[in-house]
């Protein structure tokens, strides 16, 4: 790791960083362990809804969707230009959408409830949520449409969001998955709990592209759920946030610029986990290994980890951020006055840096409120002193570690009445697949690589030490500013501060898609 | 006439809204078929919709205060050359100040507290065309500032007199041009001198069978070269025509010389129509003398109407329908749920247990037996005008689409009221602003498939403005659909809150006033659909008809007014 000795540049960060206030957690498991799941399951189930609803079943917004002056108007003009008629596009628009569509209905979510009940209990030592960010959701919902936007690195991450939705009597959201199409059974399953579907790439399907966007914005519109769906796209293997995803969150934002709704609340969602339940998955994948495809079967093989420990979930929900106050004085409203409203239109330049910027600074906030856990600054240390490190020093380390991640605003949960030495002895019990302590010495973990051939030794080795990057990685968010500030000092070996500071906007721009970076702000 | 109007806020001295001695509302005078009625549920409305209360009372100064009113500056010479014109003018304060100020809140503020910076130095009264080419011919002689007055209902802050303007100000009172010059049978043409008020021309005409059908709300007090100045529309548009469809010629005075055609034709192709260089001009051009307008005979039978729906989607939906098959009554409007409580709290005490019980019955029919939320519901008022046979049918046919739409009639006399509080409704900002309640109403014109989102935004964004704003009570925030064309609407809002607690009200209303417009335009809705630009909305122009469009308006300004004589500022 970079030190950094540009104090004043320290001060003025950690005055603002530390200062924030967050939220406390309540943990959501403890009360299931006390009260009988069924019983939570059949509970009287009566979300808040937004105030502009009219209620309506699933059914109706598709046949909505296939009715609405969008999605005719692109079957019409496909029909023109293949000169195929309108009725067999139409066929072809409703087959995507009983594709995409879910049909949410209570008894899959009480179902899911329960189950997810049993699994998340066995699974996780806790769940533990902001119940302000809970309430201002809450709030939030009854006021105008809202977008639910997690950060994504399992697949734990939107099942555990609508059940914590449903835990808190708030309408479930709908979401936009690209998965689980060759699960027949699982995926309808989560049809029925709300998800929809949508395939990984459609670019150059123009009935597809409608088809979707008009559902969502439906969906949007009328207020009938709120919309999650994840900036990142995909899970990061790293644990790295991954740069954003613009088509969707530029579908969610259409209906404000068109002002068909008087505002849309984007709401940052950061879900942080001790330990990753694909962990090995993801480090399997990054040496190679083909990922293997979703499948039911597959997910019945996947039982096993049911008896493992995943530690403590942090789910913070971040205050609900008004797009119509994002959008204020920045978006020129002449291009959509000038055209009618259910043309497809390719949106202005300023629409899309808007988007843009606006997907960035989502992300920012999702992780501004990750919370580290004290292991993922023992694997930080850790990987600096391979291959094996004196327990008391890696305490030691770790403790400094924690003081500096604090400084730089890093969100670190570590209770107060918790000493160093259990700390780093619970994290370590928790991920002994990837090190445990030997003879006072903590040693990376390549069991039954001993008496292997090379390259197994090589693989277990590369396996224990990408996940214990995974785990670092988390900490890069805090301290890639920094740390660039650093470099940039180092390579310029100047105290001028232009120069030093065109070096950092160098080396911003060099690793642009490596983290994440308000686009076109300086160094503040 | 002066005589006749309030000095310090709307129309006729002898009628206002007041509370008698038991402490019910009453609307005093007898110009109004509400005239010396007392309205019983009044009170209770007010205080429920801005909070307010009778106890909280505040008053507006009694009179002018003539020490107040900055001095009349004006150079001798040219009032020795006026006095050669024999053209009557005055230099009176309260003359000046009379003019010196539409019907904008803060105008109305001004006078009942304060006092204005500029006013016009000096008033005239051109009795015909000819004067008002002497009085601009001194204007440039003298290089003096000219501000025509007509009716004097601006609510666009077109009359108040630019701050900082060091020349004389001569305010030109159109009023004593009121003629109207000939009747021309055979083409159905009328030429009226332009300081002629609505009323006075309707009723001038009517004695000769006649009307010109032009009915804007202000139609009491404002005057023809006004309409023609702001393009104006009228409430019986759909039979009628608005202010451009009617005007056949017009004859204006200008620093140049005399504007006007060689010819009173229904259309001419000759390049693009210098009237519509004069329509919207707001003063800035020159004065409107004549202008020939289409008349029509006065129709032989009227009929009001009125429906309600289930809600406002429902009777947008019906409007809309209306609009396209081209059937829409001499004038057809929708009120949302806000403004039908409000008409509803305006209604008079019954005469008789037996309208009373009647009364009861409707409602219980409409809410109890056809299931509509008295709270969401929404009502249209219509009004059918020409042979009685035609109306019936008309009407029938009109009915018939709003049934489609849910909509249920609901009598000729709910519509007749409607249309009656549209002339009484502008006397009620005086008597909220006694009690701490301030508001205004706006206007703009919006495609169709808009016109849901652009109500709903418009209103919610008052309410959200008021709130961030300090505003301790809701306010009152409602719109109605006025007019209906074939690719959109006329859309209204009434807007007002009480102000208690505030120490700058009328700062906060225009900010407020200000973000309504601009959600408004964000919308996709226009800047003004029929009360002009004026100074209040200048800011906009540029994004309204984009910067050559100004630049057109602006070389005809410097063409015919290069000295800008005509310098009240407004539009540019």
């Amino acid at each position: 790791l970079v030190t950094v000795s540009h104090s004043s540049f320290v001060c003025s960060q950690q005055k603002e960083l530390t200062s924030k206030k967050r939220d406390e957690f309540e943990d959501i498991l403890e009360e299931r362990r006390l009260s009988s799941d069924l019983r939570y399951a059949m509970k009287c189930y009566t979300p808040v809804i937004y105030k502009g609803l009219s209620p309506c079943k699933p059914n109706a917004i598709k046949s909505a969707v296939l009715q609405s002056e969008q999605v005719q108007y692109v079957i019409k003009q496909l029909a023109k230009e293949m000169g195929e008629s309108p009725d067999i596009i139409q066929e072809e628009a409703t087959e995507i959408l009983d594709e995409m569509g879910h049909s949410m209905q209570l008894g899959a979510v009480r179902f899911f409830a329960f189950t997810l009940s049993k699994i998340f209990k066995r699974l996780f030592q806790r769940v533990c949520v902001n119940e302000e960010g809970m309430q201002r959701l809450q709030h939030a919902i009854q006021e105008h449409p809202v977008v639910l936007l997690p950060s994504h690195r399992s697949y734990v991450d939107f099942l555990m969001l609508s059940y914590l939705l449903y835990t808190y009597d708030l309408a479930l959201p709908v979401i936009a998955a690209g998965i689980f199409l060759g699960m027949k059974i699982v995926g309808e399953l989560l049809r029925r709990a709300g998800a929809f579907f949508m395939r990984r790439s459609f670019g150059g399907n123009r009935l597809y592209w409608a088809v979707f966007a008009e559902y969502v914005k439906m969906m949007l519109r009328s207020g009938y759920a709120p919309i999650e769906f994840f900036l990142e796209g995909t899970r990061s293997r790293t644990a790295k946030t991954l740069t954003p995803k613009f088509g969707l969150l530029s579908i969610v934002m259409e209906p404000f610029f068109k002002r068909e709704v008087f505002d849309t609340y984007l709401v940052p969602i950061s879900i942080s986990y001790e330990r990753i339940l694909e962990e090995s998955l993801y480090a399997y994948e990054l040496l190679g290994v083909p990922k293997p495809k979703e499948s039911t079967s597959g997910l019945l093989k996947a039982r096993r980890i049911l008896s493992d420990n995943f530690g403590t979930i942090h789910i913070y929900v971040g205050q609900p951020v008004s797009l119509r106050t994002l959008a204020s004085g920045r978006i020129n409203r002449c291009p959509y006055n000038l055209v009618p409203r259910h043309l497809p239109q390719k949106p202005s330049e300023d629409i899309q840096e808007f988007v843009s910027d606006v997907a960035y600074k989502m992300e920012l906030l999702q992780i501004e409120n990750m919370v580290l856990s004290p292991w993922v600054l023992v694997a930080a240390v850790l990987l600096q002193n391979l291959p094996a490190m004196d327990f008391e020093l890696l305490i030691e380390k770790t403790l400094w570690l924690k003081g500096l991640t604090q400084t730089f605003g890093g969100f670190i949960e570590w209770p107060d009445n918790l000493c160093a030495k259990k700390a780093v002895v619970s994290g370590l019990t928790l991920h002994s697949n990837i090190a445990r302590l030997v003879d006072g010495h903590v040693v990376l973990n390549d069991k039954g690589a001993e008496d292997g051939a090379v390259g197994e030794i090589v693989f277990k080795r590369a396996l224990a030490i990408l996940m214990c990057a995974t785990y670092r990685n988390q900490l890069l968010n805090v301290f890639v500013r920094p740390s660039l500030v650093a470099v940039a000092l180092q390579m310029t070996r100047s105290f001028r501060k232009e120069e030093v500071y065109s070096c950092f906007s160098f080396l911003r721009d060099v690793f642009s898609d490596e983290f994440i970076f308000f686009p076109g702000i300086s160094l503040k | 006439r002066q005589e006749l109007l309030k000095w310090n806020g709307w129309g006729y001295n002898d009628s206002k809204f007041i509370f008698n001695k038991k402490g019910q509302a009453e609307f005093t005078g007898k110009r109004y078929r509400l005239g010396g009625m007392v309205l019983p549920t009044f009170k209770e409305w007010i205080e429920k919709t801005f909070g307010a209360s009778l106890e909280h009372k505040t008053t507006s100064r009694a009179s002018l205060n003539v020490n107040d009113v900055p001095p009349s500056i004006v150079n001798e010479e040219f009032l020795q050359d006026l006095r050669a014109t024999k053209i009557s003018y005055s230099q009176d304060a309260e003359d000046r100040v009379f003019r010196a100020h539409g019907h904008c809140l803060h105008e109305i503020f001004v006078l009942r507290e304060g006092m204005f910076k500029r006013i016009p130095d000096i008033v005239v009264w051109p009795v015909c065309h000819e004067d008002v080419v002497k009085i601009v011919e001194l204007a440039c002689k003298h290089n003096l500032c000219i501000i025509p007055f007509g009716g004097g209902t601006s609510v666009s802050s077109a009359l108040e007199c630019p701050e900082e303007e060091k020349r004389t100000i001569v305010s030109l009172d159109t009023s004593q041009m009121n003629r109207i010059l000939w009747i021309d049978e055979k083409n159905l043409t009328a030429c009226v001198e332009a300081g002629i008020v609505g009323q006075d021309l309707e009723k001038q005409l009517a004695e000769s069978g006649f009307c010109t059908g032009h009915e804007p709300d202000s139609m009491e007090f404002s005057s023809l070269g006004g309409w023609v100045a702001t393009r104006a529309s009228g409430m019986k548009k759909n039979i009628y025509g608005n202010i451009e469809d009617l005007v056949i010629h017009i004859k204006m005075v200008t620093p140049r010389g005399i504007v006007e055609k060689n010819c009173q034709v229904p259309r001419m192709s000759t390049g693009p129509d210098i009237h519509h260089f004069i329509m919207g001009s707001e003063g800035t051009l020159g004065v409107v003398t004549e202008v020939t307008i289409k008349i029509r005979p006065v129709p032989e039978y009227q009929k009001y109407g009125s429906v309600v729906f289930p809600n406002f989607e429902r009777g947008v939906a019906c409007l809309r329908e209306v609009a396209k098959q081209r059937c829409a009554p001499a004038s057809i409007r929708l009120v949302d749920n806000a403004q039908f409580q409000f008409g509803h709290a305006l209604k008079p005490q019954v005469a008789s247990i037996f309208t009373s019980f009647l009364d009861g019955l409707k409602k219980f029919y409409i809410t109890k037996f056809k299931g509509f939320d008295p709270n969401i519901l929404c009502v249209a008022t219509l009004l059918f005008e020409g042979d009685r046979e035609k109306v019936l049918q008309h009407e029938k046919q009109v009915y018939d689409i709003a049934t489609k739409f849910g909509g249920l009639a609901a009598g000729e006399d709910n519509g007749q009221r409607g249309y009656m509080l549209t002339f009484v409704i502008a006397y009620l900002r005086d008597l909220g602003l006694d009690y701490y309640v301030i508001g205004e109403s706006f206007e703009t014109s919006v495609p169709w498939d808009r016109v849901l989102d652009l109500c709903r935004n418009v209103k919610e964004r008052i309410v959200r403005e008021c709130k961030e704003k300090g505003v301790q009570f809701a306010p009152l925030s409602t719109c109605r659909v006025t007019q209906t064309y074939d690719a959109g609407a006329c859309v209204y809002f009434y807007f007002a809150f009480n102000y208690r607690g505030i120490s700058d009200p009328v700062h906060v209303y225009e900010q407020i006033e200000r973000a309504a417009r601009e959600e408004i335009l964000a919308n996709g809705g226009s800047l003004s659909h029929h009360h002009g630009v004026g100074k209040l909305r200048k800011r906009w122009m540029k994004e309204s008809i984009s910067d050559v469009g100004l630049g057109m308006l602006r070389s005809v300004k410097e063409y015919v007014d290069p000295n800008n004589i005509f310098g009240n500022k407004n539009l540019l």
